[in-house]
């Protein structure tokens, strides 16, 4: 749940998520859950001219597990917190997260 | 929780992982981001012709395929010449 309550800290922020079909999108942050599927407002494509296929789309939801990167703006992370906090979660990981679906 | 009961009732454009672009009104979805897209059509695109749309009527598309779920602003869509686009088609996910 870390990453999750840490992606909810930056709502509000410009991001860029790149994706791992290569396609790069800007836009706000707006909602992020429990698998870190992001929307985002306002969105831009980083290389529209390469990418006219989302002209029309002022805001759109991204499916966590397409990201592969999402870019932040580095004023807008205490990564010494961030650092510390990761430490704690590697030494007693919470429950599995996303994983403990039952299907 | 990054809801898609927004976009319900809404046009909504689709990338699938193997790189399609799947216009329709989103009726439905749940927790898998499995999707319910009626009257649909797919806009095909290439880089030496205008967009084509190929149409489909009532889809189910599997959570898995789904990239990405766009909120189409009707108002910009109409606005654009789709068969004056020429660009090439999206990468599937698993460009490696």
């Amino acid at each position: 749940m870390l990453f999750y309550s840490f992606f909810k800290t930056l709502i509000g922020h410009q991001v860029t998520v790149e994706l791992k079909n290569d396609l790069a999108i800007t836009g706000v942050l707006t909602s992020v859950d429990q698998f870190l599927n992001i929307k985002l407002d306002d969105i831009r494509v980083v290389d529209d001219a390469k990418y006219p296929h989302m002209m029309a789309v002022k805001n759109c939801f991204i499916r966590g597990s397409v990201v592969r990167y999402v870019q932040l703006p580095a004023s807008a992370v205490d990564t010494a917190l961030l650092q510390d906090a990761a430490r704690r979660e590697a030494q007693q990981p919470t429950t599995g997260g996303a994983h403990s679906i039952s299907r | 929780m990054a809801e898609l009961q927004k976009f319900v009732d809404l046009t909504v454009e689709i990338i699938t992982s193997d790189g399609r672009v799947i216009v329709g009104l989103l009726k439905g979805f749940d927790q898998t981001i499995n999707v319910i897209l009626s009257n649909c059509h797919e806009r095909v695109y290439s880089e030496n012709e205008g967009v084509e749309k190929m149409s489909l009527g009532l889809y189910i598309i599997r959570g898995d395929n789904i990239v990405l779920i766009g909120e189409l602003d009707q108002e910009r869509d109409a606005s654009i010449n789709l068969s004056e686009i020429r660009a090439a088609p999206i990468n599937d996910i698993t460009r490696r």
